[in-house]
C-alpha cells in the first residue's frame, strides 16, 4: 500500500428540535400519518409567505456558540432552485451567501487502542452552519409506476453543519459525528437520532500523494448510522487508492453507500452538473441578531435575539462535563468518555455514588464493566435497566461493609438482573452468601486446609508465594465462597510464617 | 346611486335610505347587463347576497362594523379568496379553490364589505392591457360611453362598436372596468410595474399604489415579490383613503410589512398649496408620449403654479434604464415564483404519466400562456450561475441607483412629483394586439414602473377626456409612507379638474332615481 494522504470532510444535516417548522406553524413530529402536518405554506399554495421561527434561530445560535463559531449578526436567506416531487415550491430556502455562523471548531477524542486505555484529542474545523428547509419524502413505487409524496417533513428546520476535510479516516469521522451528536443533544437544539432521520451525514472523500496536487473528491450519501459512516468512508478511501494505483481516475461524482454490500456505488440521479440558480429570498428581510453591546434600548425583546443572553445560558458541553466528572470523582478520562457516551449512564453513576460509601473509583468499575456490559448484551438502554441505581448502591454498600465478598456480589447482581424485585439483602440471605464473621471458625478451616496440603505448603515455604492462591481458593471452596479472601490470605500467611 | 362615491353610499346605508341587499342586487344586475365588458371572471352571487343580508341585520340593530359595512367591492383574481375560485386568468389555476383568504380580503370581509366577485386580468398579472388572460380581454367601459361614441363620429355603427372598443390597460383591467362601470364601489388590484395605475388612468378612475411594506401581500399570488403591492381602485381620492385606512398595517404573516402602527387618516381639503413643492421629472417626457398628454401635463403644472405652489423641473437620470432593469429582475422572480406550479399539489395536472419530469413539463406547457413561459425562460437565463453577476446583480445595483434618484429629489425639497400615468389614451384593442405583450409592457410601463423599483407610493387621478373622448390620468409620486400628503395633494387636484362622469346607457337603466345626485357627485 503506497502512502496516501486522505481527506475526509462532512456535510451534516441536523433537524432542529422545535414545535413547528422553520417558516410555518405546522407541527414537527416523527412518524405521523402522511400529509397530516402540512400547512398551506409547506404545500406551496400560491400567495403564502415564509415567517421565520424564532426557536430555530436560537437553536442555530446555540449550536454555533457551542462549536466556537462566529455568529454573523446579519445573515441572509436564499432560494436554491431544482425540480423534485418532494420540493413543492420548486426551490429550497437556505443560506447560501451569508450563513448564520462561520469559522468554528469541534474537538473530539479517539481511543489509541482497542482497550480504551489511551485517548487522543483531535480537532476539526467547522466551516459554517446554515439554516435551511428540509424537503418532503418521496417513495418510489416501481411496480405501480408511481411516486408517493409525503410532505410532513417539508419545511422542517435544518442546521447544515459543514466540517472541513481535516479528518483522515472513518474512525475520525465517526468520532467527530458522535461528539457533535452529544453536543446537539446536550443543547437540545436537535435530538440528532440518526435512525429517525434527525441527523444525516454526507461524506466528502479525496486522496492524494503528498507533494502532488489534491485529488478529486467524491461525495458519499445514504449513510444511516455512525457505524456505516466509518465503513463507507474507509471503503471509499480504499476504492480511490486502488483506482489510482491501477492508473484510473477519480470522478467528481456522488456515490451511495450500499450497507448490504458494504461498498459505494455511483448514484443514478445526479446526471450532469446542477445549476441551482440561487437568488435572494425576497420575502425574508436579512436576519439581524444582537449582542449586549448592539441591542437598542427600546427594542421589544420578543422581537430580537441577543447572542450574549443565549451564551450565558448554554449548558455544560460534553467536554466540560467529562472534565468535571474526572475532577470530582477521580475517575479516568476514558471512563468519563464512556459515561457520557451512553445516554443516562453518567446520571446513573452519580446517583449510585451519592447513595453508597464505596469510593467512586471503585463504583466506576461496577458501572462500566458489570452494568454496561449487561445492558449491551441485552440491547437495553440505561433507562430500561432492571437494576436501578438505588438497588445497585444497596448491593455495593453490602460489599463495602464487608458483609459479602466481591464474588458473592457478582452472584447477587446476576440474580438482580432477573428483575424479580428482590432486594440484594434478600438474595444474600436466600443464597447464603454472607461472609463468615466467626474468626475462629475461619482459622480452623484455614488450619485444616494447611494440614491437608503439605506439598503446597512446602512449595510456598520454598519461595513460591503464588501457590498461596490455591490454598485461598480451597478455603473459599470449603466456605462456599463465604470467606473474605483478604482475611483468608492474612490468616494463612500468619500460620505459614510461624 | 350606483354612481355615488363609497362614502356617500355608506352614509345612505347608515341612514337607511338604501338597504345592503338592494344595493347588492343592483350591482349584481348591472354586472349581468355589462357582461360584454368581461370585467369579471367569477361572480359570487350567493355569497355576496348572504354577506349583504348579514350586513342588513347589523344595520337594523344599529351595529354596523364600520364605513365599509355592506359596500359591494370586487377583487382582482390573483388574490386568494376562500371558497371562491382564484384563477389568475390562467389555465394553470382554472377551477382552483383556495382554502384561505388573502389578508386584505379578510380585512374587507371583517369590516362587512360584500365581495361581488373576482375580476379579470392579464394571465398572472403579466401585461399592460388585460388582454392576455385565458378568459379573454377586458373591454374598457368608456368604449360604450356617450363621450367616446360621439367622438368616433356619426359613422359609428354597431359593427364598428365591436371593432372599435378600447382596452382597459392592465394588468388590473377587470378591477378598473368594474369600478368605472359602477358595478362596485371599490376594487382591489395589484401593482408591480403600474398594473393598478395604468388601467385606472385608461378607465377614468383613481388608482393608488401604496408604499411597499404598508399593505400585506399575504394571499396575493406574487409576480415580483420585491415590487408587488395590493392596489386600490376607487371613484375618488377620498374613497381610496378610506380603503387604505382599512387595509394598511403590519401583518405577521408577511415579513415584508413594516412593524410600525398605521394611523388611518381623514383627508382634509387643502386650502393653501403655496407651501407645496411639485417636481416635474424631465425624463418622464418619454419617447411615445402623445402631444395631448404632454399638453395636459403642462396644464396641470400650471394649475399648481397659479395656485401658488412651487413647481420645479427635476431630474431622475436613471429613468431610461428602469425598463431593462425591471425586465431582468421581474423575469428572474417570475421564474422562481412559477416553479411551484408542477401540478402535484393543486392546479392543472397534465395526463402525461411517463415520468415526473415529463409530467412537470407537460403541465407547465399546458398551464401557462406564452407570456408566462417567455418570462420564465428569460428569468432562468438571468439566474444561471454564469449570468447571475452580469444580469441579476447588475440590475439590483441599477435599481439602487433608480431609488436613489428619488431620494435625492425628495431631499432637495420637493414634496410630490407630477408625471403622466400613460403615454396616451387607451388604444383600440385591434391596434393594441398588433405588438406582443413584451413590447407593449416595455412601452407602457415606462412612466409607472420606477415607483415600484423604489417602493414609493403613487396615485393616478383622472384628469380630463382626450380628443377621442377617453379618460387620461396624471400621476403623483410621493415619499415613502407619506400617503397622507400624497392623497391630500391628489384630492386637491381632483377637485380642480372636475373629471366628468361616464355616461353609460346600461347604468342609467339600472340606477333608479331613488338617490339624486349632481353631475360631479363623485367629488365632495
Amino acid at each position: 500500500l503506497s502512502i496516501s494522504e486522505t481527506f475526509v470532510g462532512l456535510e451534516i444535516h441536523a433537524q432542529i428540535s422545535s414545535n413547528s417548522k422553520l417558516f410555518s406553524g405546522s407541527q414537527v413530529q416523527f412518524a405521523a400519518p402522511p400529509n397530516s402536518l402540512v400547512s398551506f405554506f409547506d404545500a406551496s399554495l400560491p400567495g403564502t409567505l415564509p415567517v421565520l421561527n424564532r426557536r430555530c434561530v436560537e437553536a442555530a445560535v446555540m449550536t454555533g456558540l457551542a462549536l466556537n463559531c462566529s455568529i454573523n449578526k446579519k445573515s441572509l436567506f436564499d432560494r436554491k432552485h431544482y425540480f423534485y416531487a418532494d420540493l413543492p415550491a420548486g426551490y429550497q430556502i437556505t443560506q447560501q451567501r451569508v450563513p448564520i455562523a462561520v469559522n468554528g471548531s469541534l474537538s473530539y477524542s479517539l481511543c489509541i487502542d482497542s482497550k480504551m486505555s489511551q485517548m487522543v484529542t483531535k480537532t476539526v474545523r467547522i466551516k459554517q452552519i446554515q439554516l435551511e428547509q428540509d424537503s418532503g419524502k418521496s417513495l418510489h413505487d416501481d411496480t405501480r409506476s408511481q411516486t408517493l409524496v409525503d410532505l410532513n417533513r417539508a419545511g422542517v428546520g435544518l442546521m447544515e453543519v459543514v466540517m472541513e476535510p481535516d479528518m483522515c479516516c472513518g474512525e475520525e469521522a465517526a468520532a467527530a459525528v458522535r461528539e457533535l451528536q452529544l453536543i446537539l443533544q446536550t443543547l437540545g437544539s436537535s435530538q440528532a437520532v440518526m435512525a429517525e432521520g434527525q441527523l444525516r451525514v454526507d461524506a466528502n472523500v479525496s486522496v492524494h500523494h503528498p507533494g502532488e496536487p489534491y485529488g478529486v473528491r467524491t461525495e458519499v450519501k445514504n449513510i444511516n448510522s455512525i457505524r456505516f459512516l466509518a465503513k463507507a468512508i474507509d471503503y471509499e478511501i480504499q476504492r480511490q487508492i486502488e483506482e489510482l494505483e491501477n492508473g484510473g481516475t477519480i470522478l467528481n461524482e456522488t456515490r451511495a453507500f450500499d450497507s448490504k454490500l458494504g461498498c459505494t456505488v455511483p448514484m443514478r440521479d445526479k446526471e450532469g452538473k446542477q445549476d441551482y440558480r440561487f437568488m435572494p429570498e425576497p420575502n425574508l428581510p436579512p436576519l439581524i441578531l444582537y449582542d449586549a453591546k448592539s441591542l437598542p434600548a427600546n427594542m421589544n425583546h420578543q422581537q430580537v435575539i441577543n447572542i450574549d443572553w443565549i451564551h450565558e445560558r448554554l449548558p455544560d458541553l460534553p467536554s466540560v462535563k467529562r472534565k468535571k466528572l474526572v475532577e470530582q470523582y477521580g475517575i479516568l478520562p476514558e471512563h468519563s468518555f464512556t459515561l457520557l457516551n451512553e445516554e443516562g449512564l453518567a446520571e446513573f453513576f452519580e446517583s449510585v455514588v451519592k447513595q453508597t460509601q464505596m469510593k467512586p473509583k471503585k463504583v466506576i468499575g461496577w458501572i462500566l464493566k458489570d452494568l454496561l456490559s449487561y445492558l449491551k448484551q441485552h440491547s437495553l438502554t440505561v433507562k430500561e435497566s432492571p437494576v436501578s441505581s438505588f438497588v445497585l448502591a444497596d448491593l455495593l454498600n453490602l460489599l463495602e461493609k464487608k458483609e459479602i465478598s466481591s464474588t458473592a456480589a457478582k452472584q447477587v447482581l446476576a440474580e438482580l438482573w432477573k428483575g424479580e424485585g428482590k432486594t440484594p439483602l434478600e438474595i444474600v440471605k436466600e443464597q447464603k452468601l454472607e461472609l463468615l464473621q466467626d474468626q475462629k471458625e475461619l482459622e480452623q478451616i484455614c488450619q485444616a486446609v494447611i494440614d491437608g496440603h503439605k506439598n503446597e505448603v512446602m512449595a510456598i515455604k520454598a519461595g513460591n508465594p503464588k501457590v498461596l492462591n490455591k490454598l485461598i481458593g480451597l478455603v473459599q471452596k470449603k466456605t462456599q465462597g463465604r470467606s473474605n479472601p483478604v482475611l483468608v490470605k492474612q490468616l494463612l500467611e500468619k500460620k505459614l510464617s510461624g | 346611486m350606483l354612481r355615488a362615491s363609497l362614502r356617500q353610499v355608506s352614509a345612505a346605508l347608515k341612514e337607511g335610505r338604501v338597504a345592503p341587499t338592494e344595493l347588492c342586487q343592483r350591482c349584481l344586475a348591472l354586472i349581468k347587463s355589462t357582461k360584454f365588458l368581461n370585467a369579471y371572471i367569477t361572480v359570487a352571487e350567493e355569497t355576496a347576497m348572504k354577506q349583504a343580508e348579514e350586513s342588513e341585520e347589523r344595520y337594523k340593530k344599529g351595529q354596523p362594523l364600520g364605513i365599509l359595512d355592506g359596500i359591494p367591492i370586487a377583487v382582482k383574481d390573483n388574490f386568494n379568496t376562500a371558497g371562491i375560485e382564484t384563477t389568475c386568468a390562467s389555465n394553470m389555476l382554472k377551477g382552483y379553490i383556495s382554502p384561505y383568504n388573502a389578508t386584505v380580503v379578510q380585512k374587507l370581509l371583517d369590516q362587512g364589505a360584500v365581495l361581488l366577485g373576482k375580476t379579470n386580468l392579464d394571465e398572472f398579472a403579466m401585461g399592460s392591457g388585460s388582454t392576455d388572460g385565458v378568459f379573454g380581454p377586458v373591454r374598457n367601459p368608456w368604449s360604450y360611453s356617450k363621450q367616446y361614441k360621439e367622438k368616433s363620429g356619426p359613422k359609428s355603427h354597431p359593427e364598428d362598436e365591436e371593432s372599435n372598443w378600447v382596452i382597459t390597460g392592465g394588468s388590473s383591467g377587470g378591477s378598473a372596468a368594474a369600478v368605472a362601470s359602477f358595478t362596485c364601489f371599490a376594487a382591489l388590484g395589484s401593482d408591480t410595474g403600474g398594473s393598478t395605475r395604468n388601467p385606472a388612468a385608461h378607465c377614468g378612475v383613481v388608482g393608488l399604489k401604496p408604499t411597499y411594506g404598508l399593505i400585506s401581500r399575504h394571499g396575493l399570488i406574487p409576480l415580483v415579490n420585491s415590487m408587488d403591492v395590493p392596489g386600490i381602485l376607487t371613484r375618488c381620492v377620498d374613497d381610496a383613503a378610506v380603503l387604505l385606512g382599512s387595509l394598511a398595517g403590519h401583518d405577521p404573516k408577511d415579513s415584508t410589512t413594516i412593524q410600525d402602527d398605521f394611523m388611518p387618516f381623514e383627508l382634509h381639503n387643502l386650502a393653501d398649496v403655496s407651501k407645496l413643492s411639485i417636481g416635474i421629472p424631465k425624463e418622464y417626457h418619454a419617447p411615445g408620449l402623445s402631444s395631448e398628454m404632454l399638453a395636459l401635463w403642462s396644464k396641470a403644472a400650471d394649475l399648481f403654479k397659479n395656485a401658488g405652489a412651487k413647481v420645479v423641473e427635476v431630474s431622475l437620470p436613471h429613468t431610461p434604464y428602469s425598463i431593462v432593469c425591471y425586465h431582468v429582475l421581474c423575469t428572474a422572480e417570475v421564474a422562481s415564483n412559477m416553479a411551484r406550479f408542477d401540478g402535484l399539489e393543486y392546479g392543472h395536472r397534465s395526463d402525461m404519466k411517463d415520468s415526473t419530469e415529463s409530467l412537470y413539463a407537460a403541465t407547465r406547457r399546458e398551464g401557462f400562456n406564452d407570456v408566462v413561459r417567455g418570462r420564465i425562460l428569460s428569468g432562468n437565463y438571468f439566474l444561471l450561475k454564469q449570468n447571475y453577476e452580469k444580469y441579476f446583480v447588475k440590475a439590483q445595483k441599477v435599481r439602487r441607483l433608480i431609488a436613489n434618484d428619488f431620494v435625492k429629489v425628495f431631499r432637495s425639497g420637493v414634496d410630490i412629483l407630477l408625471t403622466p400615468t400613460t403615454l396616451r389614451d387607451a388604444a383600440p384593442y385591434t391596434e393594441f394586439i398588433q405588438e406582443d405583450n413584451r413590447t407593449r409592457s416595455a412601452q407602457d410601463d415606462i412612466l409607472t414602473q420606477a415607483a415600484n423599483m423604489a417602493g414609493l407610493p403613487a396615485i393616478s387621478v383622472p384628469t380630463a377626456l382626450s380628443e377621442r373622448g377617453l379618460p387620461v390620468g396624471l400621476q403623483f409620486i410621493g415619499r415613502s409612507f407619506q400617503e397622507k400628503q400624497l392623497l391630500t395633494v391628489a384630492k386637491w387636484f381632483e377637485k380642480q379638474v372636475q373629471f366628468p362622469l361616464i355616461q353609460l346607457e346600461e347604468v342609467k337603466r339600472h340606477d333608479s332615481d331613488v338617490f339624486q345626485y349632481q353631475k360631479s357627485a363623485s367629488f365632495s
